[in-house]
Formats: C-alpha cells, structure tokens, sequence
C-alpha cells in the first residue's frame, strides 16, 4: 500500500471519527419536552448573593409536593458567566432564574431566549411599582421578568468609629449633616481630622455608583440606546462628585479582599447600602461588630443599586409550572418573608405596605427600623434608563478609570479621557 | 493411459475436508486485519479525544474568528475583518507587550535558577539526592489557583506580608497590583515559584545523560569545574534547553490564572490594564463580552500563531546547533 493512500485513509478514518463523535454530541441534545399537563418532580432556581429564599420554598414544596433545588452563587462575576454557558449552550439553565438590572438589559436584545411569561402567569402589572414592571420588558413586547427587588439607597456607617472621631452617632442627627454630596464631604473630611486621618468611604466608586442612579438623567446610553457617556451631565456629575471624594476614601475597591476585610479592620466608617447590602456588609463584619452598624439616608435624597427580576429560560422543560414559581416567590408575602431573612427591599405594592414589613428592625444594624427606612426611599427612586451594556461601561470604562485617579496612576483629565475612549467600545453592540 | 488419468492426478494429501481451508483462510484475513489496522486502534483513543477537544475546537475558533457573533444571539459571515482590527487595537498589542514582558520577567530567572539547582543535584558529593529533586519539584504539585490566592495575598496592600516586610525596613507599602513593574514582578515570583523545580528537573536528567567520560578527559586535561560547564555542560544540554524554552513559551504565551486571581477575577488586569495578558483578553473579548466572540476567536487564533512563530524559532536554534 502507498504512503499515500494510507494517510488519505487515516485521514479519512480520522474524519469518520470526528464526525461521529460530533453525532454523538448531537445524539445528546435531546428535545425531549414532557407531555402537557405533566407535572415535574423538580424545579431548580438559579440565584446569585441572597436571596432568602430558603424557608419560603420550603412552604412551596409543601403546598405543590414539587421539590425545589436552590443553587446559588455567591457573586454576580461568577454567576453571569454561567449563565451565558447555558444559553449558549442550549442546556443547564435552571427552571427559574435571576436575573440582576445589567444582565437583563444586555439580555434584552436576545429575548428569544426567556419565555414570554404573560400568557403563563395572570396579570400582576397593577401590583408592582410600575417603572419596576416595565423594565421587566422586552422591546419585542414579551415580559421576560417578574420583579423581585430594588437597591433603594442608604449609607451604613459604624457609630463606635462616628463617636470616637467627634462625629454624632443617631441616625437622624447622621442623616442631618448630609442633606448632599457637599455635606456628605465635610462630614469625612471631619472625620479624617478627629480619627488621626483615618478614611470615611470605602472607595470613590462607591460614590460615583450612588450619584449615579439618583435619576439625574440618562446615564452612558439616551433613550435610543446611543452611546452619550462623554457629553451626558449625569455621568458627568456623577464623576465629579467621585472624584471630589478620593481625600476621604479607603480606595478599597468593592469585592476585593481589602474591601471585605476592611469591614473587621475598620479602614472605612460609612458605605453605601443598599437593602440587599445589608446582610453583606453583617456578613463581612462578623458578630463582634454587631450593635456597631446603623443606618442613616442617603445624600441627595433616594437612590437605587441594583436589584433583580425572576426569569424563565425558554430551554426550561416545565415552562408552566417555572412561572408559577417565579409568581410564588415574587408574591407580597414571599417578598416579606425574603426582605427580613436577608434584605432584599420589597417591590410588590402590597409588600411593601405590609405591617411586619414597615415594623420590621434589624438587629445587627442597632435595631434599625430597615423596612421604615427603606420602604419610604422607594418612593423617591427615580428609575433610570440604562442601555444594553450599561453595566460592561460601568465596570470597565467608568470604575477603572475612578480607581486609576484614585490610586494617583492617573490625573483626573487622563483618567477622564480613558474612561471616555473606554465607553465607546465597551459600549458598543 | 486414459485422459482422465493424468488430467486428475492423484493428490497425495486426500481433498482437504471442505472447512479446513476456510477456518485457515478467515485466521488468515484475521491475521492481515490484526497486522494491518490494529496499530490504528491501539493509538484512536489519542486521536478521538484529540479530534474532539483538540482539532474540534480548532476549527470551530478559526469558523467564528470569520464571523461577528453574538454568544446568546446571531452571527454573520464578515470574512477577514476581525483579524484586520486586531492590527488597530490598541489594548491587543498591549496585552502582546504585557504577556511578553511577564514570559521575560519569568522565564530568564528561572532557566538560569533551574540550571543552577540542575548543576547542583548533579553533583556526586551530595547527599539525600532524593530528598532535594523532590523537594524541588513539590511547588509544581500544588494547584494553580491555590499559588495564585495565597501570592494575592502576599502582595495585598492593606494586609500583605510583603508590604508588611518592606514596612519593617522603613520602605512605603507597594500598591503592587496598581503599577506595571510591581504587578509583572508579583505575577512572574508565581509562575516562577511554580515552575523552577520543574525545569530544575528536566535540565537535571538532560545533565545524567550526558556521558561521564567526557568530563573525566577534561579533568585529565586539567579543566576547571566552571570550564567543564562552560565548555561540556552547555553545549551538549543545549536540546533539552530549548525544549525547556518551548515548554515555556507555550504556557507564559497563554498564562492566565496567575493574572486574574491577582486582580481578584478582574479580567482587564488592572485599572490601567497593567497586566492583562493575551489569554484575558481572549477571555475578556471572547466570554466576558457576549457581543465579541468572533473577536474573540480571533485573539485566540493570534495567540496561536504566536506561539507556533516563537517555537519556530526556538526550532531553528536547535537545527542550527544540530549541524
């Protein structure tokens, strides 16, 4: 036998190989979808950080006899990533799944991949806070999510640390010296003074966040999803007001290790909470700083950071009976019952009108009435539109450029002029 | 004589019962089959699991590298165009000028500290020889993520031991990761710390294979140890240290875990991209950003050439010493 013909039929064997391996691949997609009317002995539900919703499927499984697997991820870094597998992928998406502001909205464009709940759920579009509702809809008119909560803005700050520096420890009297940004400044630089020059915030883009979604006007995108983040005066302000604050900053950037164990150290007395922050930052502090958190309002008024919707991918097997369980738990009592396990701030009507809600204190955070506190800042949330990548602009032009500024890498003009070149290509899609 | 006699001549050996032939004739065809194609059955395993994780996703990189694809969406056919834009981009070439620079910061200590332990265990006189090429290969048991978390650690600005050391010695904390210099040499103590034993012990069996009557001439001839090494040790050791040179060019051109853990899962590598390598700007065009994953795939495919011209290189070294 020839050489040649002996690798043509390597080769070829080679290829039948390939190919049938590829089949096999095929072979294992299968599009088994379960007759109607069959019920599912589980269903999983996908969440990322706390959602406290451990004790409410408990009564779930209970009432329907559907068994209900949690798996949740601790961190949105990781939790994105996952997901985009699955739907890539076409399979290991979970029955029902959360989905935070600035993944549904990069999500958006491709809604095809989130079943339409409207025709599988009644009609809750009166119950919710509408701005809420709306945005849990797709241009193509589908509703891709049922609300669960928002990031109604406070500030947590540590009254030992407020005391021993000479600043007022009440959380009135706190709320009291920053009516805005400006007071909000004096108050660290005074601080800085009577602690021995010791840092108030944990980092400028921490304010620039909270600045940010004070609904001062469209952010990186106009309504038309053009990208404006050089000339928007939101943004603009929100940068400001950021860099205004790097004398009085921790420069410990949020989530990184420094961040999580300036909490125990005290390397910053004040951060921005918002509901959901609450049991992070409890968590990150440990008990022997319990008593020592409290909670005052933020400057400028309300604010909003983050905050999620419940969604079902279209590769779910049990369509139906998913809804029903992102009805369950989006539902004013399940959002109750979630806010005081672990924080998340109501957004269903009723909820939030909920005695035990309203009445609710927290106790690590020195009995802080959290849900009077809270549930009055939703009211002045000013939604904000955000594009389809406001949270890529967010991450990697607008915050490593702050931290660049702040870290004295980069004056502010150069900073400024990265973030912007950042913008357009992070923003583009 | 009758025709039929000589026309049917008598065969001693009776006709063979009807299966005898047939039995010897599969075992035969069975044989062939065995001799033939069973070498080929024997090495399909490699070559199917290769197919599948190794050529499959080839070219399937180099199909979307054509397209402009959307990860969770559509994609269309754009032909050369991401591969053009690669040549503008200003951050690739940053990431080609990063990766560079930490493979450089890597691997040239290392080589040399390798070569220098190799010399070492290769001496006669010491003792526990087992004991120290263990010892010294232990770092590269431990998983990589593990080595990158605790390094992080160490680097911290607020709480790391080093800032802590250079504290004690009167020297301001380093804001390691906020700085090309600090965050390429913190990232390079990693991969060396890794990976020394490891080379230490490939250099070392290139030495033990080098024959002792070489050296004993020498000293016969009254050369120096430091001669004898110069002018024995190097020049023979030269393939296994390009071998050596390859291993490395291919996993500093595709270092990855070491940067990200060091910007706490960051994947721009800093807030000026200081050490973004090339694999995560692979990962940031191709996974983060849903987008660009034709993009992506290009990058992935850049890095690849980039490794076959490096090692093409390192090749034509060897052929050279070869002649």
């Amino acid at each position: 036998m020839s050489v040649t013909t002996r690798r043509t039929r390597l080769a070829a064997a080679a290829l039948a190989a390939i190919t049938a391996i590829g089949g096999l691949a095929a072979c294992g997609n299968d599009d088994d979808k379960p007759a109607a009317g069959e019920k599912p002995a589980k269903l999983v539900v996908d969440t990322f950080g706390e959602f406290g919703y451990d004790e409410i499927v408990k009564q779930y499984e209970k009432d329907t006899g559907i068994k209900v697997e949690l798996r949740k991820t601790a961190q949105l870094a990781e939790y994105r990533p996952k997901l985009v597998r699955y739907l890539a992928t076409g399979k290991g998406a979970a029955d029902v799944t959360a989905l935070e502001e600035g993944i549904l909205n990069e999500f958006k464009p491709n809604a095809r991949n989130w079943a339409d709940l409207n025709p599988l759920v009644s009609d809750h579009s009166k119950e919710f806070l509408p701005w809420k509702w709306e945005l849990g809809k797709a241009p193509d008119g589908r509703l891709i999510g049922l609300p669960t909560d928002v990031g109604s803005l406070a500030v947590c700050y540590r009254k030992d640390l407020f005391q021993a520096a000479g600043l007022p420890t009440e959380r009135d009297q706190v709320s009291a010296l920053w009516p805005d940004w400006q007071g909000f400044h004096d108050a660290g630089l005074k601080y800085k003074q009577g602690s021995g020059g010791k840092a108030f915030i944990d980092s400028i883009t921490a304010v620039s966040n909270g600045v940010m979604f004070q609904g001062n006007g469209d952010l990186f995108y106009d309504k038309e999803d053009n990208i404006i983040a050089d000339t928007s005066p939101a943004v603009k302000n929100a940068w400001d007001t950021a860099t205004s604050m790097a004398d009085i900053s921790a420069k410990a950037q949020t989530w990184s290790p420094e961040w999580s164990g300036g909490f125990k150290q005290g390397t910053f007395a004040a951060t921005f909470c918002p509901s959901w922050m609450l049991g992070i930052v409890s968590e990150n502090s440990g008990p022997a700083n319990k008593g020592k958190w409290d909670v005052a309002s933020v400057p400028g008024g309300g604010g909003n950071w983050g905050g999620s919707w419940l969604a079902v991918p279209a590769q779910s097997k049990y369509p139906k009976e998913a809804a029903k369980l992102a009805e369950y738990l989006t539902n004013a009592k399940s959002q109750v019952e979630a806010f005081k396990a672990k924080g998340p701030l109501p957004t269903n009507l009723e909820a939030l009108k909920n005695e035990a809600f309203i009445g609710y204190t927290n106790e690590y955070f020195s009995n802080a009435p959290t849900g009077k506190i809270f549930g009055e800042s939703v009211a002045k949330i000013q939604p904000t539109h955000l594009g389809p990548k406001h949270q890529a602009v967010k991450e990697n032009a607008l915050e490593p450029a702050l931290r660049a500024f702040e870290s004295g890498q980069a004056d502010k003009a150069k900073a400024w002029e990265q973030f912007t070149k950042d913008a357009k290509t992070q923003g583009a899609f | 004589m009758s025709l039929s006699a000589t026309t049917a001549p008598p065969s001693p050996a009776a006709p063979p019962s009807p299966d005898v032939p047939s039995r010897l004739r599969r075992g035969r065809f069975l044989n062939h089959l065995d001799v033939k194609y069973s070498p080929y059955l024997y090495i399909a395993p490699f070559f199917l699991i290769f197919g599948a994780f190794g050529l499959y996703p080839m070219v399937r990189t180099a199909w979307m590298s054509l397209h402009d694809w959307d990860m969770i969406g559509d994609h269309s056919f754009i032909g050369f165009d991401n591969y053009t834009r690669l040549f503008s981009d200003e951050y690739f070439w940053n990431a080609l000028v990063n990766t560079f620079g930490i493979f450089a910061l890597s691997t040239i200590p290392q080589l040399l500290l390798a070569l220098f332990l190799a010399n070492l265990l290769n001496r006669t006189f010491l003792r526990a020889k087992t004991f120290f090429r263990m010892a010294i290969f232990m770092p590269n048991v431990v998983s990589v993520a593990a080595v990158a978390i605790v390094f992080g650690m160490l680097f911290q600005r607020e709480f790391g031991l080093f800032n802590w050391l250079l504290s004690l010695v009167g020297v301001d904390p380093v804001d390691w990761d906020g700085q090309r210099w600090s965050s390429w040499f913190a990232i390079s103590s990693m991969v060396n710390w890794r990976w020394t034993g490891y080379n230490t012990l490939i250099l070392l069996a290139g030495m033990q294979a080098i024959p002792k009557d070489l050296y004993e001439a020498a000293a016969i001839d009254g050369a120096s140890p430091w001669r004898q090494f110069w002018q024995i040790t190097l020049p023979m050791l030269k393939p296994t240290f390009i071998f050596v040179v390859i291993l490395s060019t291919i996993g500093g051109m595709q270092l990855f875990t070491e940067p990200l853990l060091f910007a706490n899962g960051n994947i721009l590598g800093g807030s000026q991209r200081e050490f973004q390598t090339l694999a995560m700007y692979m990962y940031e065009m191709g996974i983060v950003n849903l987008n660009s994953a034709g993009y992506g795939a290009a990058v992935a495919w850049a890095i690849f050439m980039i490794i076959v011209l490096v090692s093409l290189f390192n090749f034509l070294l060897v052929r050279r010493s070869a002649k």
